[in-house]
Parts: C-alpha cells; structure tokens; sequence
C-alpha cells in the first residue's frame, strides 16, 4: 500500500505492506531507531511517538493508519545537537542509565508538558505511568520532568 | 602486557568523587544511541526461532519444506544439523549435571515450553515469522515435572537420560562445629519451609544479534547486546570448532541487562551456523513473549528442615539448612549458583557454625541464569528471614537481634567461616541511618495511627551484601576439574596523533555509565578535562581489550574496569613523562607533572608539551628520537585482583575481593479486609567503599530498589502443572510503574575498601533488600511468619485467615 507520513517534518511516501506496524516502519523503513520496542503487548511505551499531536504507542498502530499524518519521534526533539530542557534536565537528573525507555519517556513527557506546562506531581507520575523502566525506579524521570515544567 | 598488584593511590581532589553528569546522555536522550536491532546490513535476514509448545516432548519428526517454499525465506536451521556441525556447550558441572548435551537447538528431545526447535530466516521479520508456522513438528508428549521438590521422586520424569535423573548437582557445606552450638543453645528455633520464587529483572531490550559470516577469513562478526562476551566466547568456540580469534564480539547500547543477558550464547550460535549456511547477514531480536518464555529466569529456592542454634538473649549461634534450588532445564550458567550464594555464607552475621547441603535439579521449566543479586539473594533473603523468624518466635526486637549479631566496625577486615574476608563496612551505623530516615523514633505513634485507620502498619529491614569481583576459583568448589580462577579486565588507554585520549575495555556496560566514570580516572590521572576524554562504547574482540572474564556482571566494573583503566593510565602517564623529559631537554622525569592537557615542568609551567605535540612526534614525527626510549602512547593493563585458589576439600577462601553494603527499611500499611498494601515510607543506605560518581550509584540504588520492590509485590513465573508460563509478557508480568513507586530516602556511608586501588567497591545488585525488608514487613504487619519472598496483595490477605 502507498502511504505518505510525514516524521519530523519530512515526508516519507513508501510502498508498504498493511500488516505493517508504524514502529517497524519509523525503525525499519526510515531508519528512524530512536524509537524502541520493549514488549509485543502496548505496555511498556518505548515506542511512543506524538501522531498528530497526540501521545500514541507506535506499536499498537500499523503504519497504514498513519497515512496523512503528522508524527514526530525523539529524533525531532532537538535541533542542531544541542539537547532540549527537557532532554536536558533528564541527563542532569540523572533519568536515564541504558536509556532505552527514555526516548518514549521523552514523548510522554513532550507530550504532556505540551497539553499541561505546569502539572501537579500526581499529573507527571500518571503520565509516566505508561512507559516501563527498570534501570531508574523512576524517581529521578520524575524530578527530571519536574523541573522542566513551568 | 601482564600485571602487578597496583600502588594504591587515594585520589584526594578532582574528577574522582563528582557527581558529573553523564557523556552517555546526550546521545542517548536524542534517540542517537546505537542498540543491536538498530544495526542493519545489506541482504540481511531475519531469524524466528519455532519454539516447543511442550514442556517436555520427544520430537518425533521436523519437516521444513513448506516454510523453505516460501519466495523470501532464506533458509531453516534444525537441531538435527545443529548437532552434525556443532559440539554439546561445555559444562560447568561435573558428574551428574555435567553429562548433559546442550546444543543451539533442541535435538530430539524438547524440556521447556518455549524452547527453540527450528530457526527460520527470511526477508522480513514479518516473514520467517508467517513461515515459522509452517514449520511442521511432530511430538510426542512426555510428562512434565515443574516442582523441584518432586524432581528427585523415583517416578518423576527425567529430562536428561545422560544424567540418570533430574539431580544436576549436590554439595554439602559445613564450617564450625555444629554439634557444640546446638547443645550450647538456650533454644533452636525450627523453621519447616521457606520459598524464594522465579522473576527475573526483565531488561526492557530483549537479546538480540546481527552476525556476518566471512567466507575468506572463517570469521564471524557478532553485534550483540551479550553482556559478558568474555564467558560467550569460550561457551561459543569449542562448539561450533573454531579458535576464539574467528568470534568478533562486538556490543555497544545495550538496553539493561542485570545478568539476564549473560546465557545468550545458544542464540547466537544459531545465528553464526545460519549466517555460514545461507552466506548473508542474519539478525535475531528476541520478542518480549520468547524473552519471558526462555531467557534467563533467577533461581527459585526452597530451605527445608532449617534449624537455628540461638541464646536466649538472641545471640545466633548458627544454623543448618536443605537449600533445593531449581535450575529449569538446563543448565547454562549453573550450577554456579550452588557455590555463589556462599560468598555470603553469613549474611552480616557473626555466626560461626553452618551447614548448607545444597541439591540442584532440573525441572521442565526455562533455564535460570545470573540475574541481579544473582544467588546471593536467595542466600540474603533466607538469612534475613532467619533472623525475624527467630526475633519473632523469642518476643525480641528484629533491630535488637540485628545489632547484636551484626559484625562489627572494629572485626574489619573480617573472615567468614568460610574464608571470605569482608573488606569493610559497619552496618550497625549503616541500620541507625536507616531507622533515621523512616522516622523510627516515632513509629509506635504511627502504628497507633495506622490502627486508628483500620489499617496494619509493619516495619521490615532488608540487611544485605553485595558481593563483588569474583574469584572464578569458586568455580572448582562446584567442580575440581575445572580451570578457572581469579579474575581480570583490561582497559587500554593511548594517546593518538592529534592528542585524542581514547580508551576502550572488555566491558560490556548496559547502563552503568562506564564512560563517564572512566572517563573520571583517566582525567584526574592525566590533568585533563572529560571532554579530552573518549571512552569507546561497549566492547569489541577487534580492539585486544578483553580477557577471559571481560564483561559486565557480579558488582565489579569499579574495581576490576576501572583499576585496568587506573593502570593503562598510569602507564601512559609515564610514558608521557618520559617522552616529555627528552623534548623538554632532559629534565628529570620526576621534575615534571601532567596539567592542563600536558606535561610541563612543575617549577617552570612554561616550559609545557601539550598532548598533541606528544601524539604527533611518537605517531607522526619520531625521527631522531633517542633509541632507548620505549615509548609507545598506547598502553595495556591488565588488573588481576589478588586472589588465591579457594581449599576445594573444606569450602574455604575469599570467592570474592569487595563487599558493598545496602540496608533497607520499609514501612507498610495492610488493609486487612482486602490485603492490598502500600509502602508508606522506605530508606535504602548504601555502602560501596569509594564512589567515583555518587549520582549513579545512587541511579543503582534505586533502580535495584525499584526491581527488589517489583518482585516482592508483583513480579513471578509461575507455571501450571503442565509446565506452561502463566506469565508470559508485561499483561500478565506486572513490572513497577510509576505509579507503584513509593517515596525513598537514600542515605550512604563510605567505608573504602582497603583491597582495592581506589578504594572502591563493585556496586550495583543491590543484594534484594527490598525483597528481604517487604517480607520483613509482611511478617511485622500481620504477625504471622512470612515463608515465601513473594507477597502480592492476595498473599498477605490469605495469611490474615
């Protein structure tokens, strides 16, 4: 099937199968590998990407679903190398050790800063509470997006 | 380059000690970071394994050539071809265990669900997926046994014929005199069954490789995320008959591991035959279900018949023990965890009489390997359990009977029964900080609280060792045939042409930061800044950094790493001071110093030869040099920690060089009605001697924290009496969120170790204590004595019956 999906501002036509998951075609098809997989079940969200402005699991979605949209991965987090606040503030915190969760992390909490720039610490903890980590027990994510919220 | 026992430098001011923020991060947070299944390669394929349905089966036929019909199927890998073209994996074991055949695939014979059967490869993951079903397999189902204490029972199935039963290894250990502290107890308190259930640590990244096979040379490229590529390579090579030289190793991101990433070694043999067989790439990404399935489970634990000698003003006086320990169906690293758990034989104890008989079986379940705090805690968690068993049944105070069985300051360095030395520590001080940080001054008004709430409020220590840079002689306690002992890592550090300051290592990190910390020592060691430094990423075969036992596992990157980069450094150190005293005209060596991205004269800074200039004239420039002057500006070290050959006969000596500390204590409120309980409030002090960065090791704390509170509340595999995982992914596998963590104070202490050359201690595991201080808690809670390390909700609420 055609499809035509833009990431990150850039748009992408490609001939795809229908089975395909969006996950595997941001990783596989355009090389785009900041996105993770962690489980084949939606639990863990190391593949969340924003889809037209919202917070979605690249793997619960085929690629063919995401024909017109706009998507944007960790990738397009930072321009010119330079790390974000946000990014930032993770590293500073220390919210990351392999830094395999952190690019869905990242989105979750991208996504959530955007709707909400000042959330409550409940608002951060339910926010985070779709991506699995288990290299930082997830305290430090915390201050880390804390302290990049307004 | 071989090695000497290092001077031991107390590095006073500097990089050493700074919580500096990590070099890792920036490419790591940018989605930058290079993981196994991020590395693609022309023409490759993709590999699925068909996995056994059975828990126990004999494979009666195997036909692939409706998958190989297929247009973009590649090719199949079957265990007929499997062991035609390979040898059995080497085993640690000697007789029984020992005499079984482990080879990449199941050969005639399937023992867990989940096995591998059959490999496919095909031009997509989509693909050898769709044709692994194709895939026809015909068994014949065979009765499974998945309790390990019905394995020895004569009408229990045998897994392996070669064997002559399920028994895979026996050992008793017994030190002091048990005889005299029983009869000089004023009680011996009885404890019929204790359980330490399956988990494991569930590293978000799954295993995975890309091999590349190259028909000229015979040599294989593997990109893995294998953490201890040092023991891969030796499981790997005698099988598939080849010299270690013809397996590059090759890791770089790895997406946590916690020791689940160290048995990898039949995947990727498969992956080596089908990259030889079909000559193109072939990549393996486990999915999270074959993760779960059959990698890597930790040792489940049963201690029958435990009795303990004691006073009656709870002075323990030792205890005897049946440990029954679970290995799944093969053994791919075990039975190393029948000799492991007694780098700890005491706990933090200072019994002197003790008796383990130790039996390890195979069961119709996945194979265990090392994960976090691997046999240890099982060990830990028994000892801690002892301790409020006993506390509980002589009406004392679990905190009493700790402090006054605790080894003490003033005992370090303090010999176990068993001849390990403990380096440093003081735990009493270690549990006060604790008990400080939970507010126990006011837990009687809290209890009263809670109650007033309808509530049960408990308090639970978890007092626990981290055990760390193994003498791989312990090996030979589980079987004196063996050739292993010691340890060892190499780094090397040089100086190249424009001054780039690059170091590799054997290690494999998952997470640890080892680049940053590295990067620590090399700097103050040379007067630079982090950023003059380039630590590589991972580990490479190609780069002549590694040695037998390179890798990253067992609590040991900051004494066995970072000792080999203290050393490559020195030695570079050195050299550019030799160099520098030629070009600065003669200057005594001993007259200069290394600052500011050089070497100069220490009383004249001006006279001063950046790094650069060094690189340049050893690399680039050397005519005329003076021919005397060995200097290369690539330097190798290798660190060997002083270890001897433990006394095979009496189970005696030092299994491992540090022995970091972690106390934790937990405070739960119970709702007795339902049983579903909330950590109100929790501590965890840690004690890893000298710590180079204080911000990741407080990173670990937490992390093992967060995974001790996982298995204590949520975590098991827990298989049904047909030998299938009711578990099998992160639906049914509940792993902490964020909202499952409670609030942690963390405190420390640093006791240096006196054993190593920057006092630091190997870190990381985390012993469990959260595991020990929730079953603590359960028990204090309830009042009823908690025997299993697993208490979810529906546990605790059946116990308050």
């Amino acid at each position: 099937m055609d499809v035509a999906v833009t990431v990150n501002g850039t748009t992408y036509e490609r001939d795809i199968e229908p089975r395909k998951l969006l996950i595997h075609f941001l990783r596989d098809d355009l090389d785009l590998t900041g996105s993770h997989i962690g489980c084949d079940t939606g639990n863990c969200g190391a593949c969340s990407v924003i889809l037209d402005g919202k917070l979605v699991k690249s793997c619960m979605l085929l690629a063919v679903q995401a024909n017109g949209a706009e998507v944007e991965t960790v990738e397009g987090l930072s321009e010119g190398g330079e790390l974000t606040p946000l990014q930032q503030a993770f590293s500073d915190h220390h919210a990351l050790q392999c830094g395999y969760c952190t690019p869905g992390m990242l989105m979750s909490a991208t996504a959530l800063l955007r709707d909400n720039p000042s959330p409550s610490d409940e608002q951060i903890r339910k926010a985070l509470q779709g991506n699995i980590c288990r290299c930082t027990g997830y305290w430090n994510i915390f201050d880390a997006v804390k302290a990049a919220a307004r | 380059m071989t090695t000497v026992a290092p001077e031991k430098v107390q590095v006073e001011k500097g990089w050493i000690g700074e919580s500096v923020p990590r070099k890792e991060d920036k490419r790591l947070t940018q989605g930058d970071g290079v993981f196994v299944d991020d590395v693609k390669r022309h023409g490759m394929g993709y590999l699925h394994f068909v996995r056994s349905p059975y828990a126990h089966a004999h494979i009666v036929s195997v036909d692939v050539s409706k998958a190989e019909e297929i247009r973009g199927v590649y090719g199949t890998l079957t265990g007929e071809e499997v062991a035609a073209v390979t040898d059995p994996f080497f085993q640690i074991a000697g007789v029984p265990g020992g005499q079984i055949k482990d080879y990449a695939l199941a050969v005639g014979r399937v023992r867990y669900v989940g096995e591998p059967v059959v490999a496919v490869v095909a031009e997509s993951r989509e693909l050898a997926r769709d044709a692994s079903e194709l895939v026809e397999v015909e068994y014949e189902p065979l009765t499974a046994v998945v309790d390990a204490r019905r394995a020895l029972e004569s009408e229990a199935p045998v897994l392996h014929d070669d064997a002559g039963g399920n028994l895979m290894w026996h050992g008793v250990y017994e030190w002091g005199d048990l005889d005299a502290a029983f009869a000089e107890a004023d009680q011996v308190v009885r404890i019929p069954e204790l359980h330490f259930h399956r988990f494991n640590s569930t590293p978000l990244e799954c295993d995975g490789a890309l091999v590349e096979y190259n028909r000229g040379t015979g040599q294989w490229t593997i990109y893995t995320n294998n953490q201890f590529p040092g023991f891969a390579a030796i499981m790997m090579g005698p099988a598939m008959r080849c010299g270690l030289d013809k397996l590059r190793i090759v890791t770089q991101d790895i997406g946590g591991g916690f020791g689940n990433k160290i048995t990898s070694h039949p995947q990727l043999v498969a992956c080596c035959l089908l990259a030889r067989k079909l000559n193109r790439p072939v990549q393996w990404t486990e999915w999270r279900t074959d993760f779960h399935l059959s990698m890597s489970h930790g040792n489940e634990r049963w201690f029958d018949d435990t009795e303990v000698a004691v006073k009656n003003d709870g002075t323990l006086l030792g205890f005897r023990t049946k440990a029954l320990d679970d290995a799944g169906a093969w053994l791919r690293y075990e039975p190393l965890g029948g000799v492991i758990w007694s780098q700890v034989t005491p706990g933090m104890y200072r019994w002197r009489n003790i008796r383990v008989d130790f039996t390890q079986v195979a069961t119709n379940k996945a194979p265990v390997s090392p994960n976090r705090g691997y046999s240890r805690l099982q060990h830990l968690w028994f000892t801690e359990r002892v301790i409020d068993i006993v506390a509980h049944e002589l009406d004392l105070d679990p905190v009493d009977v700790r402090k006054r069985n605790y080894i003490r300051a003033d005992e370090m360095p303090y010999e176990t029964p068993n001849g390990c030395v403990y380096d440093s520590g003081d735990y009493a001080q270690m549990l006060d900080i604790a008990l400080d940080l939970v507010g126990w001054a006011e837990m009687d008004a809290r209890r009263r609280d809670a109650e007033s709430r309808g509530k049960l409020l408990g308090v639970g220590i978890g007092s626990t060792l981290d055990s760390g840079t193994n003498n791989f002689g312990q090996s030979q306690l589980i079987n004196p045939e063996l050739q292993f002992s010691g340890n060892n890592e190499v780094a090397t550090v040089k100086l190249d042409i424009f001054g780039e300051i690059v170091v590799t290592l054997g290690t494999a990190p998952q997470g640890q930061g080892h680049e940053t910390t590295a990067a620590q020592v090399v700097a103050d060691i040379l007067g630079c800044s982090l950023d003059d430094v380039d630590v590589r990423v991972g580990h490479d075969s190609y780069w002549n950094s590694h040695a037998g036992f390179s890798g990253t596992y067992a609590s040991q990157f900051a004494v066995t790493g970072l000792s080999a980069v203290k050393g490559a450094t020195e030695m570079l150190a050195d050299e550019i001071k030799r160099l520098g005293s030629v070009i600065l005209g003669g200057v005594p060596v001993d007259a200069l110093e290394l600052a500011g991205g050089g070497v100069r004269i220490r009383d004249n800074p001006e006279a001063f030869l950046p790094f650069m200039a060094c690189g340049a004239i050893i690399n680039a420039n050397n005519a005329g040099l003076p021919d005397d002057l060995d200097v290369t500006l690539n330097c190798r070290y290798v660190y060997r920690p002083p270890f001897q050959v433990p006394d095979v006969e009496r189970k005696f000596g030092n299994l491992t060089l540090t022995y970091a500390a972690q106390i934790h204590v937990a405070v739960i409120e119970i709702d007795p009605e339902t049983g579903y309980y909330e950590i109100v409030d929790y501590a965890a002090v840690d004690d890893c001697g000298k710590r180079i960065n204080p911000q990741i090791v407080e990173g670990q704390v937490m992390g093992a924290t967060a995974q001790a509170i996982g298995a204590a509340m949520h975590e098991i595999y827990e298989y049904d009496e047909d030998g299938n995982l009711l578990t099998p992914n992160f639906y049914d596998y509940h792993v902490p969120h964020a909202l499952d963590m409670p609030p942690i104070h963390t405190g420390s202490i640093e006791s240096p170790s006196p054993f190593t050359p920057l006092g630091t201690k190997g870190m990381g595991e985390g012993g469990g204590a959260g595991i020990h201080a929730l079953s603590a808690a359960v028990q204090d809670a309830t009042g009823k004595i908690v025997t299993s390390s697993y208490n979810p909700y529906q546990r605790v609420w059946e116990l308050l019956q």
